[in-house]
């Protein structure tokens, strides 16, 4: 499903670069959607708001969490979904089209170098899961736990 | 079940005043005809009768103490005692009018002195201040305290509060609201505070430290004293967060172990009743040197006269109109003088039994999140039951009310996975923990053998489980339609 | 003295279970250098019996007035509260409740939050409303909140009818957060239209007490039509008894109304705990702090209520929270609920008809005692202001002969030296007022 051609960063944002026109499409991933589960709300930004790498730029809300959206570049917000906001159902179904969320014209597109491939991303969700299950096992224990133990 | 709306009938509510007598002027002749209502407001009309049932069937779907074992950890759901009530019902106490003159009010305004004193020493600090309405309340004026001391040394720079990241919510939220940014403290293999990464966030620019000590996995801080010490030569003050006091009351105070200001939640450690939801009271307790920023007015007694004073050069102000949760502090002040020193320390020292006991009861079946003695409380992880047969602790948790049970906390503290954290209070029977014991276990069968039982859970309550996604997409948050209004006055 | 149920016997099966010798081994993980080793020097445990009697000798040094004696409002109101309220109201499962996280537990609790919210909006005339704050200045000082996010501006512009310990609590908690408050005073019980005008610009709101602290009708919708010509949010804090009269501040055009719900059957218990109430049109739902019950369907499409739009709240979250509230008032919202449902709206407009007949017969009645006067022409509710020669000792005489006689406002308000705010409910009688104008003769 994640297209070959998309970057990606680490707070699970794709951006579709549009060399000719200059412009940076960006949402959100299908990883980041799953995690959130039941989406009830998002909040969004307006046309012409100027936006900043690693900022914010709005919110999506489920229904036991809010999770800010994180811009992957600097510069001009030039167009918002706004078709989204009223039928979340689309990034379940469809996050890396018309579950699109903004549009931007990048200040500075040299940034695009510093996001990830679609391999990278895919090996930095790899790794992140990982990371929990040693977060998870730095616990003290007696002896090794497994589920048999309990369950 | 109806709600009142649906219940509504034009003319069908009982009359409490005498209807108006000839000769009395209507409403339009004393007030601006523009300035009036053009139909009464579209509230129900149901009779006395009506009334009655109508609230006595909602009394029967709801859990509480008074009807069921109440396991929350963190909230402490112990018995909320008769006794309080009756005395808080006095006409001397809840008929007494907010700006009576002093003179008028010596027995209660030394009942709220006399609370200041208890609770100062319960705390191991100098000064109280009662005004707090609720525990985040509370945290919110400990965090102005500790801003007003920065500021009057000059210390305007100090802009970050630190916080563990096992931390109630209210906490970062409070930090905010008093205009510092969180930063977050890892906790380390053992559930406490990580020393080492406290000390890489250490710095001039920390403001303080808010702790909660028993911490909200039950356990005591091991390192609290070195935390405070590197938290104070940093240049920081430490706020705690009361919630846990039930564990440690008469067993060790705060203001020993390194605490400059901190609250309680009287609706926790003191019995005063949850509600619903409300009210509660957040008392605040500080060391001497912050006692100049506390709220106005203060109590104080003046020969054996007691009064308010307002005259407070330095204080933060008001965080509240009025004096506090006064019917609060009666019931605190009432519970306390009924327990005495002895009882105080034996409630804390039954609510760690009796944590510790259950906790032995479950641990061969239950994977405990941090396994060695607790203290009011303890956290279990249920990870196991979800990998391995897709059980969560949201299904055990609403398999539970099956049993009768108010399930335990569920998904607090943040850094356990799938947490239920269980606190039973010493006011519970032995008995008691055994049958919730037994029914836990029989819930983890039940997840082993028949685990969609458990998935659609609860089977035996006035509803099953609720549509939470539709609640809030489309947000439906007041009965639509106004009521009929009522018929006009018979001629 | 104290409530546990183990017996020495039980603990020391207990303490075997957990495989512990003692109750003081669970202890051992506080450092002994922090150990407290003596008791507590708090008074020792009084008996059941004993507590009773020091209680009542405790109560017996506050002097209660009779309702019919009583004419002080200023923010705390004396109505008669039905039999029924009570006996309902203390009902164990009400009391001992805790918050209704589990919905499916605690659908009694959800459905009267679910009444009192629609009972609100419906007074006020507003969209939604959340299921309580601490009181009225707290409540007030949440819609102020509400009102710098939306509206990114630092400025709040407040009329001086506002009550002053509402005003005080707004002061307190927004001085740090770099916001300026601009307080526009009344001029003899009204707050000049055109002062406000000029002080609206780049404000985030402009809050209007109605009736104001001085019992004064306010032109509340010229204020909401500057407000939001200015680009501001208009913020109304309210009587909710007026309001039984009142046209609502929805229907002026307010944007978020606020007010303390302790008329609505709520005992005066010197100060709390009362209720406090927001409300607000429907764009700021997202906006508003605090818990919020919502209609919804179980898994087999029966209708329930649940908490909803906790992503507003800060246990999710956290420090991204624009309010810190967690425990509210909801058993004192659920006292109001009661009576609200109790005396339905020929109640409530019969107690509100009853407060302004009332207050305008003492008013008439008052200026007859020699050197007593009614110096301002402003319509009220049920309170307002008469000048009294030595008010102070006036006061302090009516107190001796059985009566609350008012508040004194010069503290409050600098100019206003010889004048007391007096109110009047149903509960004084034409009798009452006879009664009090003749102590008043006396004790001037």
């Amino acid at each position: 499903m994640r297209p070959d051609d998309y970057k990606y960063s680490e707070s699970h944002e794709w951006i579709k670069y549009n060399e000719k026109k200059k412009e940076a499409t960006v949402g959100i991933t299908d990883y980041a959607v799953k995690q959130l589960a039941d989406l009830v709300h998002i909040d969004l930004p307006k046309v012409g708001d100027n936006i900043e790498q690693g900022a914010p730029f709005g919110e999506i809300e489920s229904v036991k969490t809010v999770a800010d959206l994180v811009s992957p570049l600097t510069g001009k917000i030039i167009e918002v979904n706004k078709e989204v906001g009223g039928d979340l159902d689309t990034l379940k179904e469809e996050p890396f089209e018309d579950g699109w969320l903004i549009k931007i014209k990048p200040s500075d597109p040299a940034e695009l170098e510093s996001l990830m491939t679609k391999k990278e991303y895919e090996e930095f969700l790899e790794s992140s899961e990982e990371d929990d299950k040693e977060d998870g096992d730095k616990k003290e224990k007696d002896e090794d736990v497994d589920e048999d133990d309990f369950v | 079940m109806k709600t009142i709306f649906e219940k509504s009938h034009p003319g069908r509510s009982t009359a409490y005043f005498a209807a108006a007598a000839p000769g009395e002027k209507p409403v339009s002749a004393y007030l601006p005809e523009k300035s009036l209502r053009a139909k009464p407001p579209g509230l129900p009309e149901v009779s006395e009768l009506e009334i009655v049932r109508h609230f006595t069937e909602l009394s029967h779907r709801t859990f509480s103490i008074d009807g069921n074992f109440y396991p929350l950890g963190s909230c402490t759901m112990k018995y909320n005692p008769k006794i309080n009530e009756k005395i808080a019902a006095m006409a001397g106490f809840a008929k007494l009018h907010p700006l009576q003159p002093f003179d008028t009010v010596q027995g209660l305004l030394e009942i709220m002195w006399s609370l200041e004193r208890m609770l100062a020493e319960i705390a191991g600090m100098d000064a109280v201040t009662l005004q707090p309405a609720a525990g985040a309340q509370g945290e919110l004026t400990g965090l102005l305290l500790i801003r007003s001391h920065h500021q009057e040394n000059k210390q305007d720079h100090r802009t970050q509060i630190l916080i563990p990241d096992s931390a109630h919510g209210t906490n970062p939220a409070t930090a905010t609201l008093s205009g510092y940014k969180t930063v977050s403290v890892k906790s380390d293999g053992r559930g406490g505070v990580d020393l080492e990464d406290l000390k890489s966030k250490l710095s001039d620019k920390v403001a303080g430290m808010m702790i909660t000590n028993p911490s909200t996995l039950g356990l005591f801080e091991e390192n609290i004293r070195e935390i405070a010490d590197l938290v104070h030569k940093a240049g920081g003050l430490v706020y705690m967060d009361g919630a846990n006091m039930n564990a440690i009351q008469g067993k060790a105070r705060p203001g020993d172990f390194g605490i400059d200001v901190m609250h309680f939640n009287l609706h926790k450690t003191f019995s005063t009743p949850h509600g619903g939801g409300g009210p509660g009271s957040g008392p605040v307790a500080c060391k001497k040197f912050l006692e100049p920023y506390l709220p106005v007015p203060r109590i104080v007694k003046d020969g054996s006269t007691f009064k308010f004073d307002g005259a407070q050069p330095k204080t933060i102000g008001k965080v509240k109109a009025f004096w506090g949760n006064v019917g609060m502090h009666i019931r605190a002040y009432t519970y306390i003088r009924f327990h005495g020193p002895e009882g105080i320390r034996r409630n804390a020292e039954h609510a760690v039994l009796n944590a510790n006991y259950l906790m032995s009861k479950l641990k061969t079946r239950f994977k405990v999140a941090y396994p060695r003695v607790c203290m009011h409380e303890f956290v279990i992880d249920n990870t196991p039951y979800a990998k391995k047969t897709g059980v969560r602790t949201l299904d055990m948790a609403k398999r539970l009310l099956d049993y009768n049970y108010h399930p335990p906390t569920i998904y607090f503290p943040l850094i356990v996975h799938e947490a239920m954290m269980i606190e039973p209070t010493e006011t519970e029977s032995r008995e008691t923990l055994d049958a919730f014991a037994d029914a836990m276990l029989k819930i983890a069968d039940e997840a082993k053998n028949t685990p969609d039982l458990v998935k659609k859970a609860p089977h035996t309550m006035p509803v099953k489980r609720l549509d939470e996604v539709r609640a809030a997409k489309n947000p439906n948050v007041k009965w639509c339609t106004p009521c009929d209004p009522p018929p006009p006055p018979e001629e | 003295m104290d409530y546990i149920q183990n017996t020495p016997a039980d603990a020391s099966d207990m303490l075997k279970s957990i495989g512990v010798k003692s109750i003081d081994d669970l202890f051992a993980s506080i450092p002994e250098a922090v150990r407290l080793k003596r008791p507590l020097e708090i008074p020792p445990a009084l008996p059941e019996q004993d507590l009773l009697a020091h209680l009542s000798a405790l109560a017996a040094r506050n002097r209660t007035f009779d309702a019919g004696r009583c004419f002080l409002g200023a923010g705390a109101y004396n109505h008669y509260v039905p039999a029924v309220v009570d006996a309902l109201f203390s009902r164990g499962e009400f009391l001992s409740a805790y918050t209704p996280y589990q919905a499916e537990a605690s659908q009694g609790t959800l459905q009267h939050i679910f009444e009192f919210q629609s009972m609100i909006c419906e007074l006020t005339g507003m969209d939604v409303a959340n299921a309580s704050h601490y009181d009225g200045g707290t409540a007030l000082e949440e819609a102020v909140a509400m009102a710098v996010d939306h509206t990114e501006r630092k400025k709040v512009v407040l009329s001086g009818g506002v009550n002053p310990q509402y005003r005080a609590v707004v002061k307190s908690l927004f001085k740090h957060l770099g916001a300026t408050i601009v307080e526009v005073a009344q001029v003899r019980g009204q707050t000049p239209v055109a002062t406000l005008k000029e002080a609206a610009q780049d404000a985030a709101c402009i809050v209007i007490q109605n009736p104001n602290f001085l019992g004064g009708i306010e032109d509340v919708p010229a204020v909401a039509e500057i407000a939001h010509a200015a680009g501001a949010l208009a913020v109304a804090s309210v009587n909710p008894t007026a309001l039984a009269l009142l046209k609502s501040p929805g229907e002026c055009g307010f944007d978020i109304a606020v007010g303390e719900g302790q008329p609505l059957g709520i005992d005066m218990n010197f100060g709390g705990p009362w209720a406090g109430f927001i409300a607000a049109k429907k764009e700021f739902i997202r906006g508003m702090p605090g818990r919020i019950v919502g209609e919804t369907v179980d898994a087999e499409g029966k209708r329930g209520f649940t908490l909803t739009l906790q992503a507003r709240e800060q246990h999710i979250r956290r420090e991204k929270a624009s309010s810190n509230i967690c425990t509210n008032q909801a058993l004192m919202a659920l006292r109001a609920t009661i009576y609200l449902e109790t005396l339905g709206p020929g109640g409530l407009g019969r107690v509100a008809e009853l407060c302004v007949q009332r207050a305008h017969e003492l008013a008439e009645k008052i200026v007859k005692v020699p050197g007593v006067k009614v110096p301002f022409q402003y319509p009220f509710f049920h309170e307002f202001v008469a000048e009294i020669p030595h008010p102070a000792q006036t006061l302090t005489r009516l107190q001796e002969r059985g009566f609350l006689g008012g508040l004194y406002l010069q503290p409050i308000f600098r100019d206003l030296r010889d004048h007391v705010l007096l109110c009047c409910t149903e509960r004084n009688t034409s009798a009452d007022i006879d009664a009090f104008v003749a102590a008043l003769a006396e004790s001037i």
